[in-house]
């Protein structure tokens, strides 16, 4: 590791400063497992490291007129502990709650998830399917950003110098909602997504009224897959419909070949996971709960 | 560049240190303050050898940088007995033989004890998840989770 400052900033608007002053040497430390792993191995040099967790707004998560707004660098457990989230959007905290080991949990948050901008990142095809924004703020003031179109390649996202994510917003849900995370993995912990989807519905009298599909691992961004939600919504689950959606989701990959996985089985996980995640997201509405294997 | 002043409580003891931006808690544990308990597998958060708490949060400490511990509360393995009084699960570990070299068990104690303060019963389902960031190359990890789970019962006053 090279020369380098810590920094820790109280305001959102202290961080953007110090971001500016580093001159695209800055970066932001949140959990930092991402970010301490990178500097190690060489991968990454900061000159300035900004530590954002003294801002409030950035490690707290508030609830205004039904809609949740989470700091980004508010770690994973915290968000899994937190019981109200945890019902509006199972499948966005189950897939915070996939990201390595209890102790990853402890620092990890979606903010460095997101920013961290992996193809096979676990919580943003459930971000995704949620209908997630991304509220950055920069020398230039606020914006928001769908959190589909936040990351444009493996590593890279579309923020410019000075800019950082203050926090993600996920709206308030109508009636008869309810979402889900499934992820591939060749081990059964900690290991990274072969293809990850999310899956979010909401449902009036069996029939689906509207429905979001987030796909990971299988390209460059995570994707969202319009025509796997186009065949969800109308339909009441039956195969048909959900032999639509998966077959729109695999036709939606551009996956990479390698040792995890091969293109043509990455291809098919794809539609198998769509429906299994559906189907959950479905039980879910129906009051049927389904949790992972740590203890809640 | 000059060092950085950190300020912190390590055990219950106020402690304070100079370190660099880039060194990590462990490395300042280990070589600063001479608390060796904590070990290095991997570096890289997937091995939990280096597992502390920091403010009672269950962390790898190969993953948080030193200056980040100012005015954080750190229990490291060296404050898990009290004297010569071991831990219940210290005594456990050792009744049951859950440790076979030892460097994975600073981490495994560490962890297990995290674990059982948040959830008193926990399944054996639970207790491998929650453990699945703690490496153990020599047991098999068998003992250690009927260690915990043992531990858990006792602690409950019922039997497992």
């Amino acid at each position: 590791m090279s020369e380098v400052q810590y920094q820790s900033a109280k305001t959102v608007k202290e961080a953007v400063k110090m971001m500016q002053a580093a001159k695209g040497k800055g970066y932001i430390l949140a959990g930092g497992t991402d970010l301490l792993v990178q500097m190690k191995s060489g991968a990454r040099t900061p000159g300035v490291i900004v530590d954002v967790k003294k801002i409030p707004e950035m490690v707290t998560v508030t609830e205004k007129n039904g809609a949740f707004t989470i700091g980004a660098a508010t770690p994973a457990a915290v968000l899994g502990e937190n019981k109200k989230l945890r019902k509006a959007w199972p499948g966005v905290i189950e897939a915070c709650n996939l990201i390595g080991s209890t102790q990853v949990q402890g620092r990890a948050s979606a903010g460095g998830n997101l920013c961290n901008a992996s193809p096979a990142a676990d919580s943003v095809p459930a971000l995704v399917a949620a209908g997630c924004i991304v509220n950055v703020a920069g020398p230039n003031g606020k914006r928001a950003v769908p959190v589909e179109k936040f990351c444009i390649g493996p590593g890279k996202t579309s923020l410019k110098t000075g800019e950082i994510v203050v926090s993600l917003t996920l709206p308030k849900r109508p009636k008869g909602s309810s979402d889900a995370y499934l992820r591939l993995i060749p081990r059964t912990e900690m290991d990274i997504a072969v293809v990850g989807v999310g899956v979010s519905l909401t449902m009036k009298g069996g029939t689906v009224t509207d429905a979001r599909v987030g796909l990971g691992a299988v390209a460059p961004t995570v994707l969202l897959v319009e025509n796997a939600a186009k065949a969800l919504i109308g339909s009441k689950l039956d195969d048909a419909a959900l032999d639509a959606a998966a077959d729109a989701c695999s036709a939606a990959c551009r996956p990479i070949d390698d040792k995890r996985g091969t293109i043509k089985y990455r291809t098919k996980i794809a539609g198998v996971l769509l429906k299994r995640s559906a189907l959950i997201a479905r039980d879910r509405i129906n009051g049927v709960e389904h949790r992972g294997h740590r203890p809640v | 560049m000059a060092k950085i002043h950190v300020n912190t409580t390590i055990n219950g003891a106020p402690t304070e240190f100079l370190c660099d931006a880039n060194q990590t808690l462990l490395d300042v544990l280990r070589d600063n303050l001479g608390l060796t308990g904590s070990k290095e597998g991997c570096g890289s958060g997937d091995c939990g050898a280096c597992s502390v708490t920091v403010n009672g949060r269950l962390v790898c400490s190969c993953l948080v940088l030193a200056p980040e511990a100012q005015g954080m509360k750190i229990e490291t393995i060296e404050g898990m007995a009290q004297g010569d009084k071991l831990h219940p699960l210290q005594k456990k570990f050792v009744e049951m033989a859950a440790l076979q070299c030892g460097i994975c068990t600073p981490g495994f104690l560490i962890a297990s004890k995290a674990l059982l303060e948040k959830y008193p019963n926990p399944t054996e389902d639970e207790v491998r998840y929650w453990l699945a960031g703690n490496l153990c190359r020599c047991t098999g990890y068998d003992k250690i989770v009927t260690a915990v789970l043992d531990v858990a019962a006792d602690m409950r006053g019922s039997a497992r």
